[in-house]
């Protein structure tokens, strides 16, 4: 069934939509990133202009972001208190971001960063996660499951403005939990994503939070950034297409619930290790084009947009 | 007054030998939400005061849509990868373009003529001022790029033109259909020259939800925006009612 999307100005196959979101939703509500920086370049791929593609990716993000919330919240595996400590954050790093974005779009050759970006981010991520994860599932195999001393004592917990994080179970200054969240959301805005597969791993390895809390808190913040972001794109670019976003976020909420639920029951090395792997595989895509010669040398845009 | 000074003015013209009389199955194309692109039947007669004169004669159809500034961006490698190191801006080039010609179109028409109506494809893309050594390339590429995705299209001989009378044929548009006047242009050729130009338009517009939802993202953006997060929140929320409910 072909929908005519109103502001993208292409026809779409409907049920293909729903199966991309559905998709992502899973992968979304597993390891709670919004999925933007798989749902884009996908978007990309059937012909969606990219302007577009990027600002209603981040309302679909919405949904199925605040979908997977609600499934943790049931289960407690929320950290509202760290979540909303990221958020400030979040919002500050997101505003500095637009101005260095903005910046950089002066310089010219914006979009080579971002994608250098993306690969020497989700490269470095990626497999700092794998080789962690592969070792972890390799010790508890050894020593029968037990769980190794993964409490130490660094610099981090000697910083001042201490505050409880009961859910996470952690006692640590604020200072960290707000760097992390002013960095990614530098990176967020010059990247175009809700900066979930970033923050994920830097909640896991810098806060030390635990994997399980870690997926629910990182859908809470994601929810506002994107939501920030979508009015941004609403109102100045007039690129959000409301018929394409429902299409992908009826998939998306709906894949998000089963995604929670498959993450809830896998272990937490597993869960880690199978990102890594797919931020890998992103990386390792996003590099081929950069180094292989392309088919089409050339490329067209027409007027505004990104 | 008026209409007997025109009736004057035509008489006083030189009566033309040779005219196009056009009828197009369709006088607007209606984007709707479920628009799967549209065939146009473009169809009409040679109307002769005399015989007709010596010389082949041949009919081509133009169907262009609006003029849009391009920007084109070539890549070449840099350090080892791939970046945009060139760029043109295309002043005008129409957004869709087909041709459709009875007959092959280097037998029918000459360059010069080609030239000054503006009918292949090279010849309606305008590109001035361009900063780079070999502009043309960048004009072939939107000629290739469009081609591909089904936008410049080129029909030779797909024109049915029965006795040097009566022509028909039928464009196709697709369905990645932008808004806006597209303009039709049939050109009767004898001998590699333009005889006669018979010119409409066909306005392509979206209506219905379409129409609604496209005015308020532009004119009410943050009433759209706002609706827009209330459609994500309440998916969001709905998603995780059903599956509560499924799991009791």
């Amino acid at each position: 069934m072909l929908v005519y999307l109103p502001i993208a100005e292409v026809s779409v196959n409907a049920f293909l939509l729903l199966g991309l979101g559905g998709i992502v939703g899973v992968l979304s509500g597993m390891f709670g990133v919004g999925g933007g920086f798989l749902m884009t370049p996908l978007l990309f791929f059937i012909g969606i202009p990219p302007a577009v593609a990027v600002a209603t990716e981040a309302n679909q993000i919405v949904a199925s972001s605040f979908s997977g919330v609600l499934a943790h919240l049931k289960r407690k595996t929320v950290d509202l208190k760290m979540g909303t400590v990221l958020l400030i954050g979040g919002l500050i790093g997101a505003a500095l971001g637009v101005v260095v974005f903005n910046y950089l779009r002066s310089l010219g050759q914006v979009d080579l960063l971002v994608k250098l970006c993306y690969v020497v981010f989700l490269g470095v991520i990626g497999a700092l996660m794998f080789v962690e994860s592969l070792r972890a599932i390799r010790r508890t195999a050894s020593t029968g499951g037990a769980r190794g001393p993964r409490k130490k004592h660094t610099w981090l917990h000697n910083l001042p403005f201490k505050m409880k994080f009961r859910v996470s179970g952690l006692y640590i200054s604020v200072i960290p939990p707000l760097v992390v969240g002013v960095v990614v959301g530098i990176l967020a805005a010059i990247m175009g994503v809700g900066g979930g597969f970033i923050m994920v791993p830097a909640m896991i390895y810098l806060l030390g939070m635990p994997t399980k809390v870690v997926v629910g808190t990182s859908l809470f913040q994601i929810i506002f950034v994107t939501a920030f972001t979508t009015m941004l794109h609403a109102t100045t670019n007039f690129t959000v297409d409301i018929v394409l976003a429902v299409l992908l976020l009826i998939g998306g909420v709906i894949g998000a619930q089963i995604g929670t639920r498959i993450g809830v029951n896998m272990k937490a090395e597993q869960l880690r290790i199978l990102l890594a792997i797919m931020v890998l595989a992103v990386c390792g895509k996003l590099a081929l084009d950069l180094l292989l010669t392309p088919a089409e040398l050339y490329s067209l845009g027409t007027d505004g947009g990104h | 007054m008026i209409r007997l000074l025109a009736l004057l003015l035509i008489l006083a013209m030189p009566a033309k030998a040779e005219e196009i009389v056009l009828g197009l199955s369709r006088n607007e194309v209606a984007i709707t939400a479920t628009f799967e692109g549209s065939d146009i039947l473009i169809f009409g007669a040679i109307k002769r005061d005399a015989p007709a004169p010596d010389g082949d004669a041949a009919i081509i159809i133009t169907v262009a849509g609006p003029d849009e500034p391009v920007t084109v961006r070539r890549k070449s490698r840099r350090l080892g990868i791939w970046v945009n190191t060139d760029e043109v801006q295309v002043d005008a080039a129409p957004s869709f373009y087909a041709v459709a010609t009875s007959d092959p179109l280097d037998e029918v028409l000459r360059a010069s003529q080609d030239l000054r109506h503006r009918i292949s494809p090279p010849t309606v893309i305008r590109s001035v001022g361009a900063n780079v050594m070999d502009s043309h390339s960048f004009s072939l590429a939107i000629m290739r790029i469009r081609e591909a995705s089904g936008l410049y299209q080129m029909h030779e001989n797909a024109v049915d033109f029965e006795e040097g009378t009566l022509f028909r044929t039928s464009v196709e548009l697709p369905a990645n259909l932008t808004e806006g006047e597209y303009t039709a242009r049939i050109f009767l050729t004898r001998g590699g020259d333009v005889v006669d130009v018979y010119e409409t338009t066909i306005p392509v517009k979206k209506v219905g939800l379409e129409r609604w939802l496209y005015n308020l993202a532009h004119e009410h953006a943050v009433l759209y925006g706002l609706m827009s997060l209330a459609i994500a929140i309440a998916a969001g929320w709905g998603a995780s009612a059903v599956f509560t409910l499924l799991r009791r």
